[in-house]
């Protein structure tokens, strides 16, 4: 495919706001997660939460979008001057040339469930809450096009922990088919009593920092995240990073548990490389799922090792922000990004004790190398498998 | 902007009214269609998943089914778009009510289950397809964004596409805030280009306007009782061969849908 520009980018979670503040963090190995401090019954487990999203105000005659995942949509927005580059799109393009796609796993259900906490004497929603646009899934994406003013297309994909991944590639075709001419994608997802307690009855929570790829790993730690790219054709930023291509398949096997041989994360790897025009040995850093679930780490590190050289160096992250669900592809591929700007690899955060799984191109600990090209998996329930390249501006397949 | 032109090869409709595409057909000469039972079949899923599987999913599958065997095409090669304005409420509901009594008694499967591309889920595990699969919301524009996202795919990639749009009714106090009464579901499968099972052609043009799509009643009651049976005003002309309809497809966008009927002698 023809690349795009990353013409601006940016992300909010548990290591801070905006993109300095996560190249800090990763330079300096400073994990996000914190003992739970948010659910509304006790829990024990570590959370990737971001500080201060309970006192951010909505812009003027929004309140009736305020809820805890529009206020961390808001505070993402906010940074590294994104909402000024989607005013000069704008300009540019035209608000109904511009697409506002978003992913989410939960969107604003934390609010559903502060209306059932708090039901009146009759059964029925308090009238504060009494807002249908917070109490389903579209919220996040509705409330930012109306924050920014954008009046294209405007969708939201909501595939489990596979959804910003996904929406890179919706953008890319309503691109190529000249349906807009730029694309704000990205996703929202805050920490709720329903993917807390959610993920705890599935046993997949860990009751320590999660640790990916480790030999003891024993489940995950949920975080919240916002993340936001601006894609545009590659002559309007000729000095900003590409999305060179996007893979997506479906397991068709298990609606929680991964395909034992990886199958769906394998086609998608294939669609990626090849919409990319890249052979595998090109790819110098992959930011990979690595829940620390046992069985997503032990199919990806077999995935990694039946693919890779040891040349490409590749690692997880939710050490660093926690499983952010709905927004894990575009922080993910935001750190895919910061590894290009800054020829860093990121160390694979709490893997002390390597799974004997785990080949030559696991990198345990931070290192410094030029990196031209960077893959990002994201996979989720339901079989959901998405695998995202990007590359440096004026790199030629 | 450009015209986007798609071609119908299959088309899959359920509500407690409508057992299927056919049943629409019905309707303008004045004739009640035979309800379906109160389930929907979903007969692609397994007896096991067909009893556990929530009424979305049922639902879902049941539309699904439907168009794609009317289009003779192999469910597994089929990319998938499976769209919904508030996914499984009765699951929401439950889940909501449980948290704020005994969270830690959360049903594990009506977790998993409760994500919202459990449908598209099931059904590419019934069908055995691994081709991407995506699910979407859009408010009351569900259907009209996910008739613009497949129409996408099926042209950027060349493929042949399966949409389903549905919800199922609300329930609970969240019931009293979506205002969705009935379920509903529709299924298309769209193809780029003409070929022995095209009956239509789809030429699809976003407008930065709203308008409204008139429709007699029955239809217009059963679409104020469901989002995404805003997708009844394009079954509508379907079903009467060709016309042009308006659907929201954002906020701020409608999809206009040109509908010209293709006379294949088979009977819709």
């Amino acid at each position: 495919m023809t690349p795009l520009a990353v013409s601006a980018y940016t992300a909010t979670s548990a290591l801070g706001r905006g993109l300095a503040s996560h190249v800090d963090a990763l330079v300096r190995g400073r994990s996000g997660l914190r003992p739970n401090d948010i659910s509304s019954a006790p829990l024990a487990c570590w959370i990737g939460r971001v500080d201060g999203v309970e006192t951010v105000s909505l812009p003027a005659g929004m309140d009736d979008w305020r809820c805890r995942n529009n206020q961390l949509a808001w505070l993402g927005l906010q940074q590294d001057g994104f909402t000024d580059r989607v005013r000069a799109a704008r300009a540019r393009h035209g608000a109904a040339r511009i697409a506002l796609l978003l992913g989410t796993s939960t969107a604003s259900i934390g609010a559903t469930e502060e209306a059932y906490r708090r039901l009146d004497a009759a059964g029925h929603f308090p009238d504060d809450m009494r807002r249908p646009a917070i109490h389903t899934p579209h919220s996040p994406s509705a409330f930012v096009a109306a924050a920014l003013e954008l009046a294209g297309p405007c969708l939201t994909v909501s595939t489990a922990c596979s959804s910003s991944a996904k929406v890179f590639a919706s953008a890319e075709r309503m691109i190529r088919l000249g349906l807009v001419d730029a694309a704000v994608v990205g996703g929202v997802d805050t920490l709720c009593d329903s993917v807390l307690f959610g993920f705890n009855a599935l046993e997949l929570v860990s009751a320590a920092p999660c640790r990916p790829f480790d030999a003891a790993r024993d489940g995950l730690s949920l975080g919240e995240a916002a993340g936001f790219a601006l894609l545009e054709r590659a002559d309007t930023a000729p000095g900003m990073p590409r999305l060179l291509g996007y893979g997506e398949a479906s397991d068709a096997h298990h609606m929680s548990a991964p395909h034992p041989d990886g199958l769906g994360a394998e086609l998608a790897l294939r669609d990626a490389l090849a919409r990319a025009g890249l052979e595998s040995s090109q790819v110098d850093y992959i930011n990979l799922h690595g829940t620390a679930s046992r069985k997503n780490d032990e199919v990806e590190a077999a995935w990694v090792n039946r693919h890779f050289p040891a040349t490409t160096r590749v690692s997880s992250t939710k050490g660093y922000t926690g499983h952010t669900l709905g927004a894990a592809g575009i922080v993910e591929a935001v750190l895919a990004l910061l590894a290009i700007e800054h020829g860093l690899v990121p160390g694979n955060l709490g893997g002390d004790t390597p799974d004997p799984d785990c080949g030559a191109c696991f990198a345990w600990r931070n290192e410094r190398q030029r990196i031209d090209v960077a893959l990002s998996n994201s996979f989720g329930f339901g079989g959901s498998n998405a695998c995202l390249a990007f590359a440096r501006a004026g790199f030629a397949a | 902007m450009s015209t986007l032109r798609v071609w119908v090869e299959g088309i899959g409709l359920w509500s407690p009214s409508l057992s299927d595409f056919a049943a629409l057909t019905e309707v303008p000469g004045g004739s009640t269609p035979t309800p379906p039972p109160a389930r929907p079949a979903a007969g692609m899923l397994s007896p096991n998943e067909r009893r556990r599987a929530p009424e979305s999913v049922l639902l879902a599958v049941e539309v699904a089914g439907q168009a794609v065997a009317m289009s003779g095409r192999k469910a597994t090669d089929l990319a998938c778009v499976f769209a919904s304005a508030h996914g499984d409420q009765p699951i929401t509901d439950y889940m909501c009510a449980t948290l704020a009594q005994v969270p830690a008694e959360l049903s594990p499967m009506r977790f998993h289950n409760s994500v919202h591309n459990a449908a598209v889920g099931y059904w590419t595990m019934a069908s055995g397809c691994h081709a991407p699969s995506t699910a979407l919301a859009a408010q009351h524009a569900s259907f009209g964004a996910g008739l613009l996202e497949a129409a996408s795919q099926v042209l950027a990639d060349q493929r042949a596409v399966l949409l389903v749009c549905g919800d199922t009714a609300g329930s609970g106090p969240l019931g009293e805030l979506t205002r969705c009464e009935q379920s509903f579901a529709a299924a298309l499968v769209l193809a780029p280009a003409a070929g022995p099972a095209s009956l239509a052609t789809l030429d699809l043009q976003l407008l930065a306007a709203h308008a409204d799509a008139p429709l007699p009643e029955p239809l217009a009651g059963w679409r104020r009782g469901n989002p995404s049976a805003a997708g009844l005003a394009l079954l509508a002309l379907l079903s009467q061969d060709s016309g042009r309809c308006r659907l929201a497809a954002s906020a701020a966008l409608d999809l206009q849908v040109e509908v010209q009927g293709i006379d294949t002698g088979r009977v819709r």
